[in-house]
């Protein structure tokens, strides 16, 4: 029997709390041995979508197969072959990293020999050896993430959950997660990771769905999902407010968007090479002066913005 | 390395788990000092004070108040040591670990065994405390070994039951200062309200009717005839009954409402 392409598939996932529809009818499949990032705002759906996939949750509508089975029927058997994250650290405060490691790989079903070097394996890999004896109540913030992550690899699951596991996090910790998880990766596990940050996103996934109200809006890949906010753009800057009113009258329509208050126009460029010189031209010939001027890629932030209609920015201080 | 899981049948892990699940409580217990601490002071302090307190008031049959009190001393005891189940119970529900517990291919009961589990081994440890503090300030029972015997045996299964009906307020309530505030209107009335420190014929009627027909009552009558000898009439029996049924309805309740909670 051929092997099912797709280790997840979720097609049309409901559910409610009360009259509150948190999903909206979210259909997803995981490529076997890829990363897909559920990108969202808070309140999207995504850790719900998690906890229904990892059979933590009971849901109203639709099917969920993982690796062929059904989530709702064979829980046992889904439990079995994946691992999960949480978005809170799941991990026992009062246990040594080392004992929540080697616990959590004998509730796995592994032999105690086995997780114990399983154990030891991993406070390597997630440079935990040094910390492996002293209770979690003594980890920062970053070390229990990382036991957290190691935890969810102990029984070395084909399938992985990752709810937001950088949430939190400082600028340092968090690259040394994306390294793990990266690593987790390589090791070829199917890996599911939910992010509201979109850099992430773009540096670790494959495919990317993006959610919001309960409802994928967008999937692709980064590369796909950002063509689909337009090419290139130039944005030129200038230092007084005559010679921005006159580069707009010489540009003309070429202007995609203005911005009085930083005297800053932004065309859309299609070829590069010509429409720059050709910008540049234009305003040389009329004798324009300008101070700066730069090459925009859209980031995934402009999908964000023009598919959920507010920037992440916005949703922070909501 | 990748590891592979061991094969055996479902009987065998639910057992291996549980007992995984019970060495983990039980090493909450050892290193949560504070309760350890109380695990052995507070039962000696009830003693020494009611001992001293009462002790001149109160004239009991049988005896010093110290042979009389030493049953009810004991089942207050465990009434009260169970509602750190619902309290373990709470915290681990509040806590992310609940998830990470549920998405393993674990035994669903195993968590909650866990705790009443280790449970009954911390009410051991305060008993055996309790017992030795007694016969240090004038405690004589004259329990053969057979007594002794029954008395475990009795201790045991009144713990279990009360654990198993704990870890279900430890499931239902919303908070762990929740359950710290209805355990303690659950057991404050049933252990005062019983043969524990006083005779019951002379507490008012309405009282009495309550007192004489609840479980710790026939808990403490048991285990003082038990240990000192007085009459057993139905006590022993009517504590079977109590704690056996409260055990057929409290495990699967628990595992219920666990259930029920969590997954929806």
């Amino acid at each position: 029997m051929p092997q099912p392409t797709y280790a997840i598939i979720a097609k049309n996932l409901k559910k409610s709390y009360g009259k509150n529809q948190v999903l909206n009818g979210i259909s997803l499949k995981v490529e076997r041995g890829t990363m897909l990032a559920l990108l969202g705002p808070n309140g999207a759906g995504k850790t719900t979508t998690v906890r229904i996939l990892s059979t933590l949750l009971n849901f109203d509508g639709g099917t969920v197969t993982i690796e062929g089975y059904d989530v709702a029927k064979e829980g046992d058997a889904v439990r079995a072959i994946i691992g999960l994250t949480g978005q809170s650290a799941a991990v026992d405060e009062m246990l040594t990293g080392r004992e929540n490691l080697i616990m959590m790989g004998q509730l796995y079903h592994l032999s105690k020999a086995d997780a114990r070097q399983r154990a030891e394996e991993l406070l390597k890999e997630f440079n935990l050896v040094d910390a492996a004896s002293r209770p979690l109540k003594d980890y920062s913030g970053g070390m229990r993430r990382r036991l957290d992550l190691a935890v969810s690899m102990i029984a070395t699951p084909p399938i992985i959950f990752l709810d937001e596991p950088t949430t939190g996090l400082d600028p340092r910790s968090r690259i040394a997660m994306w390294g793990s998880i990266n690593r987790l990766k390589e090791s070829g596990a199917t890996i599911l990771l939910t992010t509201q940050y979109l850099e992430e996103a773009d540096q670790l996934a494959d495919q990317i769905v993006v959610i919001d109200g309960g409802k994928v809006i967008a999937e692709g890949t980064a590369k796909e999902l950002k063509s689909t906010v337009g090419k290139d753009r130039l944005e030129i800057i200038f230092d007084n407010k005559s010679a921005y009113a006159a580069a707009q009258e010489a540009l003309g329509s070429r202007v995609l968007e203005k911005n009085d208050k930083d005297l800053a126009v932004t065309l859309m460029i299609n070829d590069t090479n010509k429409d720059v010189r050709s910008a540049l031209e234009i305003l040389a010939d009329a004798k324009i002066h300008f101070s700066t001027m730069s090459i925009h890629k859209p980031t995934l932030d402009d999908v964000f913005l023009s598919l959920t209609g507010k920037s992440k920015h916005d949703e922070e201080t909501a | 390395m990748t590891a592979t899981p061991i094969k055996r049948s479902k009987l065998w892990f639910a057992i291996s788990d549980s007992l995984i699940m019970i060495r983990r409580s039980a090493t909450h217990i050892i290193r949560n000092t504070d309760q350890l601490l109380g695990t052995f002071f507070q039962p000696i302090m009830f003693l020494v004070l009611f001992t001293a307190v009462f002790g001149g008031a109160i004239k009991t049959e049988g005896g010093s108040y110290i042979n009389f009190l030493m049953a009810g001393i004991i089942v207050q005891t465990l009434a009260f040591g169970s509602t750190t189940t619902a309290i373990a119970v709470a915290t681990d529900l509040k806590k992310g670990i609940v998830d990470r517990f549920r998405s393993l291919p674990m035994s669903n009961l195993a968590l909650l065994t866990g705790h009443v589990i280790s449970d009954i081994f911390r009410n051991f440890i305060s008993v055996i405390v309790m017992i030795v503090a007694g016969l240090i300030i004038g405690f004589r029972p004259n329990a053969s070994l057979t007594d002794w015997l029954a008395f475990i045996g009795l201790v045991t299964l009144f713990t279990l039951a009360l654990s198993w009906l704990m870890a279900i307020i430890g499931v239902v309530a919303k908070s762990v200062e929740g359950v710290q505030w209805l355990t303690f209107i659950i057991i404050f009335p049933l252990t005062f309200a019983s043969s524990a420190f006083v005779d019951t014929s002379t507490m008012t009627s309405w009282l009495k009717i309550f007192a004489e027909n609840q479980p710790v009552t026939h808990m403490v009558n048991a285990v003082r005839s038990l240990l000192i000898g007085t009459p057993m009439g139905s006590a022993g029996l009517w504590s079977l009954i109590w704690s056996i049924s409260i055990l057929i309805i409290a495990m699967p309740l628990a595992a219920y409402v666990f259930k029920r909670k969590t997954s929806n």
